[in-house]
């Protein structure tokens, strides 16, 4: 079905041999340059990153601190790779475009110019002008610099403040615990992370937090960090006036499109850099993907900001089709279909997969949530009008995309995935089962 | 504009590391811990003091005293080590250990374990072994049990036996702990933990007890290259009803091998019967991340494994040939043939590196570069074969814990990360890649078909052929 939208589009013959430039190596920019150079074997592609030397796995930050891994080893490719592929890699950071000139500003390498250019420029952590967030030992967690600084804050540190329920939040829980520093999750909702995930399974993850030793302080809200007489945090205090000491201050409240270089442009942006559905800026010959990207959508949709992975992916193999179409014809160049939505995250030991539409706390939808006695396991089949299910929560347990992908799109109905959830099972072999429990419960749970 | 004071970019990702955490008072150690180390101290010290040649030495209270401490106090460190935590993976810190990462201590285990092995093979008489009279120092300390269960005297290769089976169930109870929380994991170490202890090693003494041709009864030619050459052939059929029943179970597994793998992948031998399979999944996990998991060794090993292959096969029909024409072709030629396999693929290649290099270049050296068996289940899991990892859609988010932890150097992360099944020769089903991802996107699993895992999977045969090419798939 997906590969059906990253056909090659109809291509009609270079005419012309054009230098692309990528400015970003994270998932989309390299997504975008392997396909690029699958559909234009003879342009010069050249991809820029002033944060690494090679496309690397950034969810993949955490393992590298609490040692499963290297750094080398959360490269998505070997190094030989991207010579093989004739894409150039630059490790520099750009710090000026001319859109207009189709120029870019180097700050070591002087200037370099383009045909074409995508900003796949991702995003950066969220600050709110908070009193105390410019001190030592405060900082958030997305790149390898962070990494370095979070390596260098531990030193001394004992106790660790996160603010934030998301899944970095507690990523960075994970990685502080490892080193023997006590951290504390600052949440500002009744349950962990409970915007997104509904209450039953927002409390599963409360209980793996608990279970682990981290500290978990819900309907709590930052009001400021105080120095410890060094320019070093050393506390912080809630709204509520409660003081945590504190030698390292995450900030994990969520993540914004990085607007850094295309703030003084002409490029159209609001939330992110504004993109037509084939993912075109509204400069001539430059394109925006993944991350920093907001495409528009008509009428009175949202437009789409979608910061994951795998979106970031789709969105990196699209736009090099869009890029290497020749015209802005009807037909000539692909649109973006962002298909059906999953994700899935690790909360400390405990596996969560999502797929479809699930809303939190109910908001008008219902949904049918059973949960094993006593492991921490539970699944939710969420559904819409006519009893047609509109998505799947697992929590402890994996489930088969493919099986529910196909579900989904055909509007299943509920009698029907009851009878099959078995086909839907992604555990590991000799794992017991629980689906006939599920169905029944779920069955006798319905009026 | 950029302000290029808010950039850093002056440091190298590829040296940085990252964070070996700075060396911290490690807490106290708990008193049950203690006594496990304890244990473990006072077999050391009572082993070393019967080598010496005290009255203990060669009594089953220096066995139970020496050994059964320090296989008791390891396991029951391993079990306390494990116990106190959450289940889930336990990787934290691997890379910053040194004895698990290439460092000084791995070095020194490396050549800790090699030294044992050049002792064993060419320095017996250090080892106590001698061949006329009782034996004295190492070996000594397992002569009870050697008369006990073979009637003979020990000798290093007894000695060896029980290290090796003792090192399978000690490093078994740490698997089954490390992993409560997988089924996979457990049942396999069980059962590579019940086939060494009894196929491998009880069954095959007890055959020397009662005076029978000598065999490992998970054993299968090619790996031991000798079970259908004329001379064991021999042996067997001057053996009577047993001895023909001995031929039947040789051969009966080179001629179940392909079916088993058809339905099962090569797993079933490799990760679930085999001894050197259960050595490497038991005393050699410790040490999986070393796999070299580039392209380059890939080759290496697709070349290296596929010589051996050949040279077996060449070896053993030159044996036969050499048999039936008593000698008229290739004379005493064969007989050097079978010494010099005998001695470098059999002695050097599978114990010497393959187990002595665990802690330098991981823990499936020999199967990866050296086992011909290997190499035969390899080929029919890969062209003929209903095993596949399933990969969960576009789930992956090419982390590359699946790629660090195969002990098979596999890059599972490069078919991951491309929505493919992982359908490679060398896979031997350890089911770790599987565990170890944090998405879950990787599975285990015997289709109803080997037709539908890759593109051409249906026609096996063109698949083999067209892979003779020598290229990547
Ligand atoms: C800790 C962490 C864990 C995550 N875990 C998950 C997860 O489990 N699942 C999931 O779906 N998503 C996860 N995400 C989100 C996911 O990583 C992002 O959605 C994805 O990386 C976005 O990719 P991108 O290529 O658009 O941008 P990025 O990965 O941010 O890449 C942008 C690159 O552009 C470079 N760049 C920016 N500006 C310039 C400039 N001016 N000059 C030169 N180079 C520049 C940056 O250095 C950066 O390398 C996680 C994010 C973080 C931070
Ligand atoms: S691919 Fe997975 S199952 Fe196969 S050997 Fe590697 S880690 Fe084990
Ligand atoms: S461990 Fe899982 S998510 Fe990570 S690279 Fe492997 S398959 Fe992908």
């Amino acid at each position: 079905m997906r590969r059906a939208q990253l056909r090659s589009p109809r291509t009609t013959h270079a005419i012309q041999t054009l230098h692309v430039v990528i400015l970003g190596n994270g998932i989309t920019g390299a997504s975008a340059a392997v396909r690029l150079r699958e559909l234009r074997p003879d342009w010069q592609i050249t991809m820029i990153s002033g944060e690494s030397a090679h496309p690397y796995s950034r969810p993949a930050l955490m393992y590298v601190f609490i040692g499963h891994m290297r750094y080398q080893d959360t490269k998505l490719q070997e190094d030989s790779f991207w010579p093989k592929q004739r894409i150039d890699l630059v490790r520099d950071w750009a710090v000026e475009l001319d859109a207009p000139a189709k120029r870019l500003r180097l700050h070591r390498g002087g200037e370099l110019t383009f045909d074409r250019l995508l900003l796949a420029t991702g995003s950066k952590p969220n600050r709110f002008d908070w009193p105390g967030q410019d001190l030592r030992g405060v900082q958030g967690l997305y790149g390898l610099m962070d990494l370095k600084l979070l390596h260098d804050n531990c030193e001394g540190a004992r106790q660790a403040v996160i603010v934030g329920g998301g899944l970095i939040g507690i990523e960075l829980a994970e990685m502080l615990h490892s080193r023997g520093i006590h951290p504390t999750l600052l949440v500002r909702e009744p349950a962990y992370w409970s915007n997104v995930l509904p209450e039953d399974e927002a409390r599963m993850v409360g209980r793996a937090i608990d279970a682990a030793g981290i500290g978990l302080r819900l309907e709590s809200e930052l009001a400021e960090i105080v120095d410890d007489g060094t320019g070093r945090a050393g506390a912080i205090v809630t709204k509520a006036g409660e003081r945590l000491e504190a030698q390292i201050v995450g900030l994990t409240a969520g993540v914004s499109p990085n607007l850094d270089l295309v703030g003084d442009t002409q490029i159209e942006c609001e939330r992110g850099v504004l993109v037509d559905d084939g993912l075109r800026t509204s400069a001539e010959d430059i394109w925006a993907a993944g991350d920093c990207a907001e495409i528009r959508r008509e009428g009175d949709e949202r437009n789409l900001l979608q910061q994951v992975w795998y979106t970031g992916r789709l969105q990196g193999r699209l736009v090099a089709e869009s890029i290497a179409a020749d015209s802005r014809a009807a037909g000539a160049a692909p649109s973006y279909d962002p298909g059906l939505w999953y994700n899935s995250a690790k909360f400390l030991d405990l596996e969560y997969q999502t797929y479809g539409e699930v809303r939190p706390g109910g908001r008008g939808q219902e949904s049918l949530w059973w949960q094993h006695e006593s492991r921490q396991m539970g699944m939710r089949i969420a559904l819409a009008e006519g009893d047609r299910v509109a998505g799947f929560n697992v929590v402890g347990l994996r489930y088969r995309h493919e099986v529910c992908r196909r579900w989904l799109s055909e509007g299943r109905g509920l009698d029907y995935v009851l009878d099959h959830l078995g086909e839907a099972n992604f555990d590991p072999e000799f794992e017991p089962r629980f689906e006939p429990t599920m169905a029944t419960s779920m069955r006798g749970a319905r009026p | 504009m950029i302000d290029p004071r808010t950039l850093a970019y002056d440091f190298d990702e590829e040296a940085e590391g990252f964070g070996e955490p700075p060396r911290v008072e490690r807490p106290r150690l708990p008193l049950d811990q203690k006594l496990c180390l304890g244990l473990l101290g006072a077999g050391l010290l009572t082993l070393v003091a019967q080598i010496g040649g005290t009255a203990l030495s060669g009594t089953w209270g220096g066995m139970a005293l020496s050994w059964g401490s320090i296989a008791l106090g390891t396991s029951l460190w391993f079990w306390r080590l494990y116990a106190g935590t959450t289940p889930g993976i336990k990787h934290d810190g691997i890379w910053f250990r040194s004895a698990l990462s290439r460092g000084a201590l791995g070095w020194l285990a490396g050549i800790f374990m090699t030294g044992m092995y050049v002792l064993i093979y060419w320095f017996p008489q250090v080892l106590g072994e001698s061949a006329d009279g009782p034996p004295t120092g190492l070996v000594a300390t397992v002569d009870p049990l050697a008369q006990l269960v073979t009637g003979y005297p020990a000798s290093r290769w007894f000695l060896y036996g029980v290290l090796y089976t003792t090192a399978i169930l000690v490093f078994g109870v740490r698997m089954f702990m490390k992993y409560r929380h997988s089924r996979y994991h457990q049942i396999r170490t069980a059962s590579v933990m019940v086939f060494q202890f009894g196929f491998a090693w009880l069954l095959p003494n007890l055959l020397v007890l009662f005076q029978k041709p000598y065999m490992e009864f998970n054993g299968i030619w090619p790996l031991k290259q000798n079970y259908i050459w004329p001379e064991k052939w021999g042996e067997f059929t001057g053996a009577g009803a047993f001895g023909l029943f001995l031929l039947v179970w040789a051969v009966g597994l080179v001629v179940a091998t392909p079916i088993l793998t058809y339905f099962f992948g090569k797993r079933w031998y490799c990760s679930w019967v085999c001894g050197c399979g259960g050595l490497a999944e038991t005393l050699g996990d410790p040490w999986r991340q070393l796999s070299d998991n580039s392209t380059r060794a890939w080759k290496i090993e697709r070349w290296m494994i596929h010589s051996v292959l050949a040279a077996v096969l060449a070896v053993t029909v030159s044996l036969w040939i050499d048999y039936k024409t008593t000698g008229a072709v290739y004379g005493s030629w064969s007989g050097g043939v079978r010494q010099w396999y005998g001695f470098y693929i059999g002695a050097v290649f599978s114990g010497v590196v393959g187990v002595g290099f665990y802690p330098l270049l991981g823990n499936r050296v020999w199967c990866r570069f050296g086992c011909p068996q290997a190499a035969i289940l390899g080929i029919w899991q890969r062209f003929y074969s209903r095993f596949r990892i399933t990969t969960n859609g576009d789930q992956c988010m090419s982390c590359g814990n699946c790629s660090t932890y195969c002990e098979m150097g596999i890059d599972v992360r490069s078919y991951a990360q491309k929505s493919e099944n992982i359908v490679r020769a060398s896979c031997v089903g350890c089911g770790v890649c599987a565990s170890v991802c944090p998405r879950g996107v990787l599975k285990l699993e015997n289709g109803s078909t080997h037709a539908d895992r890759y593109e051409g999977s249906d026609r096996p045969l063109d698949a083999f052929v067209k892979s003779l090419g020598i290229r990547d798939r």
